[in-house]
């Protein structure tokens, strides 16, 4: 019964499949095209990069949900319960040498992507990604040990890039809209913004890895 | 009117701000941080339902954009009730939960909370595809962190359950959003509507498929309710409340919203296509119900009601072709289950919390010790078997007329058969509440806080009085269009 | 055949392949990394079709972005969850509902550990 059950499924799988695949080769032309949209309104986006003004001025909306998702995401894992620190002691010789030399230009790095994502492939969350890969480097070297679960220090730094993101939200509404730049400042919106996500997305994804279980 | 208050706008800020601070000030300020929210959002959602009532639908382009470019808010009737039920039955759920814990709260319990509404909020106004599958995300992952808050085996276990659940239901949606966007250009639920009705290429209809199944899956309809029975009974009872009464309602609005907008044009081309959430609706009503009679745990005989009840929702698909008697009758099951499986839950919650036993069993005696949680638990029972002057009596009601208008005379059977599979297992409970024996007589277990007693029999009352004025609702429903 | 085209068929064959992964593999894991097969085919669709003229369209690719955020925390909290249930049970699948068996298996498990 279980293994019918099995092969009904992957059969049922192997036609959606087929289906899919006939449906996209037949698909006629979209007819709305917003590539050109985008490219129309560009010059009031407050950026240059057309991927980066739809994720934090066109869709921006989009972007602050997402922020929310990730706090989220940390803090089931707070609810489930942390897990316990690693035993110090074990790490590798080579890893704080590399840590000492890594981590200064991750730092550069980031901050580069950061100042890049106005104009080409880069942004608040790439930046972040680097800075959070950094931590946990310096956390497995040993040199950065373990946050508590209830240190305040992380915690603020996350709240605080998102309640600005919120707070500009919010403020904007005098303008008659979430998240409604006026032309002439959506650059610096956007980089405050941007500015502030960098730090809070990476202190966030550093989290996942350097969160833990008070020593009992 | 002023701008900078826009209710619609506050309705997501309001508790995405109280649920960061609450993360930041930990458990100590969290219980006031989420009444003073809750009851600024209640405020929000009577000042827009007011507007909606006099304007019809109201609008709001966030970051200033025009469709399909940006991202379009907008109100009608349907999200002001579903909004007015979020924000009335969590500010009673809050209130509950302050005291439920007062020992010892989950960790993060209330910052999830915030961030829980606060994704329901934002589904309930948003009118773009995309845009909705990251408040489903938002919606689905705080759920599961409060499934698995307290961390035990049986937490987790049903957490994972529950996750895998949520990720498969909005992982098949963003695949057909994907789809969509292929086959458009466009994620905007009201452009879409007459674009797919000009042209539907083969893909749109796998989409839609897709996108409806995963919803489905999300929303515990029958046979996709496995994981709900675990994570709603096994959860602490303010968490089940919710869970219950609302966040499957999130994904059941998107459904119907998707039924009704968007993919309305294929729905009306295939009539039949309507039997099948109905045929399903029907079953999950006879499974739920018959699981319900069985169960050996209080918690869970309510979630399995709660499976049962899901199906009603269901029933009203096939029945939308005149007026819009269907989408009453829906919503106010909607509106009236909320309120009454809140109250159940919570009810129950009290009484495992004083007997100290899980089973069904440890309610006996209730009646002496817990009368004002007793009572609570015996009216939201009423609303649940639809007996007057109940709302959930009002919904059935409205369902049967619609049925029989229409020729379905077997869904107003099916209507009819769960009130009274209901009655079995509400009767099951009371009448083991009321078996005293000496023992308990003596022995009288400590009181509860008043206001564990008190916010379940509001709860339980608001959804016997829905019955009696539930013309405002029926108006703000009559307005929507399709 | 475009190479936008190309894109959305692998995509496509991806999602279903994760699907089935979700579906019918027991091993939590697996599970977690046929759920993220799932959304690179889903990203895959979204990208690769909306450019099957070949102009590139910066939406879905902001879009992709978003959803691999959101793929991420999903992940990250899925990952903790099935750590957490090794930790507590030692165990790497989590059954099937109503499956007396595994409950039976665990039991077992429990006993055998215990003299150790």
């Amino acid at each position: 019964m279980k293994r019918f059950v099995r092969w009904l499924s992957i059969l049922a799988l192997t036609v959606l499949a087929g289906a899919l695949l006939l449906a996209i080769s037949s698909l006629p032309p979209a007819p709305v095209k917003l590539a050109g949209e985008v490219a129309a309104n560009l010059a009031v986006s407050g950026v240059s990069h057309p991927v980066t003004a739809v994720l934090l001025n066109f869709r921006g909306y989009d972007t602050f949900l997402e922020v929310a998702v990730l706090i989220i995401a940390l803090l089931g894992m707070l609810a489930a319960g942390l897990p316990p620190p690693p035993p110090t002691g074990s790490r590798n010789a080579m890893l704080p040498t590399l840590a000492r030399l890594a981590v200064p230009l991750m730092v550069l790095a980031a901050v580069y992507l950061l100042w890049a994502g106005a104009f080409r492939p880069g942004g608040a969350f790439q930046a972040a990604a680097v800075l959070a890969a950094a931590a946990v480097l310096l956390h497995l070297a040993e040199i950065q040990g373990p946050w508590p679960d209830n240190a305040r220090g992380p915690r603020l730094a996350i709240a605080g890039g998102f309640l600005l993101f919120l707070a500009i939200a919010a403020a904007l509404l005098v303008n008659g809209g979430l998240l409604r730049y006026p032309p002439e400042q959506a650059g610096l919106n956007i980089v405050l913004i941007e500015s502030g996500l960098s730090v809070s997305l990476a202190v966030n994804l550093a989290a996942f890895f350097l969160l833990r279980a008070p020593k009992s | 009117m002023n701008l900078i208050l826009d209710p619609l706008a506050w309705l997501i800020l309001l508790p995405l701000l109280w649920a960061t601070l609450a993360f930041v000030a930990t458990d100590r300020y969290g219980p006031r941080l989420a009444i003073a929210g809750l009851v600024g959002q209640l405020l929000c959602a009577a000042m827009l339902a007011q507007d909606v009532a006099s304007h019809g639908s109201i609008g709001h382009l966030a970051g200033g954009w025009a469709e399909p470019l940006g991202i379009r808010l907008f109100a009608d009737g349907l999200s002001a009730v579903m909004l007015l039920l979020t924000q009335g039955v969590a500010l009673a759920l809050v209130l509950y939960a302050r005291s439920y814990f007062s020992q010892a709260t989950p960790p993060a319990f209330w910052t999830l909370t915030g961030f829980l509404i606060a994704g329901m909020n934002a589904l309930f106004l948003s009118g773009d595809l995309f845009n909705l599958y990251v408040t489903l995300e938002l919606v689905g992952l705080a759920a599961v962190g409060l499934v698995a808050a307290g961390g035990g085996a049986a937490q987790i276990a049903a957490a994972l359950r529950y996750l895998l659940a949520t990720l498969v239901g909005s992982g098949a949606y963003l695949f057909g959003v994907a789809l969509i966007y292929g086959s458009y250009g466009t994620v905007s639920a009201s452009l879409l509507g007459q674009l797919i009705n000009a042209e539907a290429p083969i893909a749109v209809w796998l989409a839609a498929g897709l996108m409806l199944t995963g919803l489905l899956l999300k929303t515990a309809l029958f046979p996709f309710h496995f994981w709900l029975p675990p994570a709603h009974g096994g959860a602490p009872a303010p968490v089940s409340a919710l869970l219950s009464a609302l966040v499957v309602k999130a994904s059941f609005y998107l459904f119907l919203r998707l039924w009704l907008g968007p993919f309305a044009a294929l729905t009306e081309a295939q009539p039949w296509l309507a039997q099948l959430p109905a045929a399903l609706g029907a079953s999950a009503i006879l499974w739920g119900s018959w699981q319900a009679i069985r169960a050996d745990r209080l918690k869970v005989l309510i979630a399995y009601s709660t499976v049962a009840q899901i199906g009603y929702l269901f029933l009203i698909f096939p029945l939308f072709g005149t007026g819009a008697l269907a989408l009453q009758a829906g919503i106010l099951q909607v509106t009236a289950h909320g309120l009454a499986k809140a109250a159940m839950f919570i009810a129950a919650g009290t009484l495992i919390k004083v007997s100290g036993s899980e089973r069904v069993l440890g309610v006996a005696g209730a009646a002496v010790h817990l009368p004002v949680t007793l009572f609570a638990f015996a009216l939201a029972g009423v609303s649940l078997m639809g007996l007057p002057p109940s709302g959930g009596f009002l919904a059935k009601w409205l369902l049967i007329d619609a049925a029989l208008d229409q020729g379905h005379e077997w869904i107003a059977g099916i209507a009819i058969a769960g009130g009274l599979l209901a009655g079995i297992y509400v009767f099951r409970v009371l009448r083991l509440a009321f078996r005293v024996t000496i023992a308990d007589d003596e022995a009288a277990p400590l009181r509860p806080a008043a206001v564990l007693e008190w916010t379940a029999l509001a709860l339980a009352a608001a959804s016997i009085l829905l019955g009696l004025f539930a013309m405002p609702l029926i108006n703000l429903l009559a307005g929507v269009t399709r | 055949m475009s190479s936008g085209l190309i894109f959305a068929a692998t995509g496509c064959l991806l999602f279903v392949l994760g699907l089935g992964g979700v579906l019918l593999l027991k091993a939590l894991l697996r599970r977690i990394l046929a759920f993220n097969l799932m959304g690179s085919g889903a990203f895959l669709v979204l990208v690769g079709l909306a450019q099957r003229d070949g102009t590139p369209d910066p939406v879905p690719q902001a879009m992709v972005l978003t959803g691999i955020v959101v793929a991420v925390a999903a992940t990250a909290l899925a990952l903790t969850l099935a750590r957490r249930w090794q930790a507590l049970t030692g165990r790497e699948d989590i059954g099937r509902v109503g499956d007396a068996g595994s409950r039976r298996r665990s039991k077992q498990r429990e006993r055998r550990k215990a003299p150790r």
